[in-house]
């Protein structure tokens, strides 16, 4: 076992439902009070990694061990010690609020007294008291995101793990999330997460694994993988003329022709953007800083997807 | 496969019994109006146009007859409906299983959580339909008391085969399967409202393999006053038919909820 | 609010009968079977417990008594649950109605369409149990033919009504109420399985304000080849009732899609 820093270690961990492969072999480590993300578009097999973690789906290979203890043999207090957001909606439509929290925290055998106290906590931490005897059906959507995410902390869990937590809400309701999930990060909780928004990854994760096919593609900090991947910088020029594209073939950077596109990596590491500027005046040409969008693409190819 | 059950699955039992609550007044009271009203027509306004029933060896009044064997429709229908489309909606719209399975609740616990709150929705219907007939003077005491924990017994074999359809129907569509198929031909040839002996004997033979018959024939008998061999077989019947159907039930529905 | 229907509304038939024919071996041929069963419970098993029906001045045979009255309760449970459970899921949960609304059909081209179809659903039911009893020899041609357009009048008041309750319930549970202190009662006391004359006097006369007890005196009438004033009070009911619920459930509707 590694230093007791680890809180997650899967070794070459494998799941397939019958002849089709989901996750093949992958090993990864989850420190202490870090954020990690699974980043990768649908299909990858985030889901069904994290599925494997929260005991919801058996491995079918390799080793996973949560807390140190073993996922397959132990999964019961694996769950008792973690808080879990699914992608869906799961609170109970037929109860309100409380009364939601308040079965949830049942199924950990919280007393009610505790029960109560944490709940009220939780509302007012997500600034959601006043809706504390709504129904579920009268809440947004980002409401019923946050209180998910909030059910999610009733056990005081060491680790939380989030299967696309903001998935269809709008900026605002992002936002709030996101600042939410910054502050618990700060209190010391272990963040788990999934995502296929660039921007989310970049902002909440210190650390995140790249998947596609069931693979890890890349493994780093945001700021390693765009370092390693496609340089800080870019120059994007639109509708590139044929001298312009002559001209950069012949410099020995790293680029990438698009047709409609000329991109050109690690702009940091030469002057290009104020050549291309002085010689071929183009006004579609523009310098922005690499996002892990851009990683991604690298990695994952342009085309579109089935 | 290794199934492990511990006391938690009270808690999913009383989730159940918090929504009960909650909504008793539509979800409850109102589909009892439905067995009284089935009693009023049949006992009262039918049984003009019948002769008496012969019961074993007696003449019984037509009512009689009928009421325990809408208790046992009763417990059939509180039980097996809760159990498809009460957990078919809580597994698969409202994603409530997911929500428990990532709690120190495991699929089994839910499953056996689910099947005594069926059977518990059984019972209480049952305690005041009792109430009710007694009113009709149609209940022997002390022996009738004795439906009680019998509600019971049925209500977990008919929660358990309803949880076995659960597991295997894909669409909520597909429960008319079992309820035009097992449910209806049940509720009407079981000697339910008319004795076994108006079918043909083949048709006798068959019902004898369905648990209803079997539910009707105890309640029945317990209802007259009387402890007797109908009683035993069918209590022994529906010990049987829980013990195959609650491990098919819980295998089966394990194995769906996890992939 | 001002009622603006084109023949569009046809469009709406045309998408529910695309999704029945797909899904029809689930959702036919079970509810079909269940009215079989009842013919043949109450015509078998209850044939040795009741001797003739006096129906007007005739002695009939029970079988033929109830065939028809079954005929009229399928249309009633056909069209009520379609246009009250059927158009509920529509609307509330796969918002299919809202996808329609951001086309040229409007909404009372919607609840229309809706209403049509469930009348349609009860017309399809009817001719096959026409058909189905008919082996029985309960039937007499060429006056029953009539029951075919009758079911369809039939068919648009019943999903008239339910329609109305569609406008009016919050949640799907509160479907409850019509079905089981509406449906349920009329289901039992509407003439159908014991003639009106079993029920006390008050009753009879609260029996002759609901829709079903006339729709169940005409499909009688006529099944008996008969063409008498219980088939004129009946049709002119029937029209008279759809003509109060229709326009009902069209502003209501009209009211709860658009806001």
């Amino acid at each position: 076992m590694d230093n007791d820093q680890t809180l997650i270690k899967a070794t070459n961990l494998k799941k397939s439902f019958g002849d089709f492969v989901a996750v093949r072999e992958i090993s990864f480590t989850v420190e202490k009070g870090v954020c990690f993300g699974f980043l990768g578009p649908n299909g990858a097999g985030k889901t069904s990694t994290i599925k494997m973690i929260y005991g919801a789906s058996p491995v079918t290979a390799g080793d996973l061990f949560v807390f140190g203890l073993d996922i397959k043999t132990q999964a019961r207090a694996i769950k008792s010690r973690i808080g879990v957001c699914q992608q869906e909606n799961t609170l109970d439509p037929d109860l309100n609020v409380l009364q939601n929290f308040e079965i949830f925290a049942s199924y950990f055998n919280i007393d009610k007294k505790t029960a109560q106290d944490r709940t009220m906590e939780l509302l007012h931490f997500f600034a959601l008291e006043q809706r504390r005897n709504s129904k579920v059906a009268e809440l947004s959507g980002g409401m019923v995101r946050r209180l998910i995410i909030a059910r999610a902390l009733i056990n005081q869990p060491e680790l939380l793990i989030l299967d696309e937590p903001t998935i269809g809400l709008d900026p605002q309701s992002r936002h709030q999330v996101w600042d939410k999930l910054e502050a618990l990060k700060e209190q010391g909780l272990t963040i788990l997460l999934t995502t296929h928004y660039m921007d989310e990854a970049a902002s909440l994760c210190d650390e995140l694994v790249i998947m596609d096919n069931g693979t890890i593609l890349a493994q780093g900090s945001p700021q390693a993988l765009i370092s390693k991947y496609t340089g800080h910088h870019i120059i994007e020029v639109t509708e590139p003329g044929p001298e312009l594209i002559k001209y950069i073939q012949g410099k020995d950077v790293w680029q990438e022709n698009l047709g409609h596109r000329l991109i050109i990596y690690a702009a940091e590491e030469h002057d290009l953007y104020r050549d291309l500027c002085s010689r071929f005046a183009n006004k579609d040409c523009l310098l922005r800083s690499a996002s892990l969008e851009d990683v991604f693409l690298i990695l994952t190819g342009r085309e579109l997807r089935e | 496969m290794k199934m492990d059950i511990s006391w938690r699955f009270l808690r999913v039992w009383q989730r159940n019994l918090a929504v009960y609550r909650k909504n008793w007044l539509i979800n409850f009271l109102l589909p009892f109006f439905s067995p009284l009203f089935y009693l009023v027509a049949f006992g009262i306004s039918f049984s003009v146009f019948i002769v008496n029933i012969r019961y074993d060896a007696n003449q019984v009044s037509y009512i009689s007859f009928i009421a325990p064997a809408i208790i046992a429709i009763n417990i059939m229908n509180n039980s097996f409906f809760e159990n498809t489309y009460g957990s078919f909606v809580r597994m698969y719209y409202q994603k409530t299983f997911d929500a428990m399975m990532s709690t120190p609740l495991n699929a089994e616990e839910i499953i056996t959580g689910e099947i005594i709150w069926g059977a518990t929705k059984s019972l209480i219907s049952s305690v005041i339909m009792l109430l009710v007939i007694s009113f009709f003077g149609v209940v022997s005491y002390p022996a009738a008391l004795l439906i009680i924990p019998v509600a019971f017994l049925g209500g977990i074999a008919f929660g358990a085969v309803g949880m076995c359809f659960t597991s295997m129907v894909k669409i909520i569509d597909l429960f008319s399967f079992p309820v035009f198929l097992f449910i209806t031909p049940m509720f009407l040839f079981s000697g339910t409202f008319f004795p076994l002996t108006g079918l043909p004997v083949w048709a006798q033979q068959v019902a004898l393999f369905l648990p209803l018959t079997h539910l009707v024939n105890v309640l029945r008998a317990l209802n007259y006053g009387l402890f007797n061999a109908d009683v035993l077989i069918g209590i022994c019947y529906l010990v049987v038919f829980s013990l195959i159907t609650i491990p098919i039930a819980l295998f089966k529905m394990k194995r769906r909820l996890i992939k | 609010m001002k009622i603006d229907i084109s023949w569009r509304f046809v469009r709406v038939w045309q998408r529910n009968l695309a999704v029945y024919r797909t899904s029809w071996k689930i959702n036919f041929l079970p509810p079909f079977l269940e009215p079989l069963f009842y013919l043949i419970a109450f015509g078998v098993g209850f044939s040795g417990l009741i001797g003739n029906i006096r129906y007007g001045t005739t002695q009939v045979s029970y079988v033929s008594f109830i065939a028809p009255a079954l005929v009229a309760i399928n249309i009633m449970n056909n069209s009520f649950f379609e246009s009250t459970y059927g158009s509920f899921v529509r609307m509330y949960y796969q918002k299919t109605f809202e996808a329609m609304m951001a086309t040229p059909l409007n909404a009372e081209e919607i609840i229309t369409g809706e209403i049509v179809w469930g009348a349609t659903k009860a017309v399809i039911g009817t001719v096959i149990m026409l058909v189905v009893i008919s082996f029985f020899g309960l039937v007499s041609y060429p006056v029953a033919l009539l029951i075919i357009p009758v079911s369809f009048l039939g068919g648009i008041a019943f999903g008239a009504v339910g329609m109305c309750f569609t406008a009016l319930v919050k949640t799907i549970d509160l479907f409850n109420l019509p079905v089981f202190l509406f449906v349920t009662p009329m289901f039992l006391f509407g003439g159908t399985f014991f003639p009106l004359a079993g029920l006390p006097v008050w009753a009879q006369q609260v029996a002759l304000i609901l829709p079903l007890t006339h729709l169940v005196n005409v499909v009688r009438a006529l099944n008996y080849g008969l063409f008498n004033s219980d088939v004129v009070i009946g049709i002119v009911y029937l029209a008279v009732f759809s003509l109060l619920t229709m326009p009902f459930a069209l502003s209501r509707m009209q009211r709860r899609l658009i806001k």
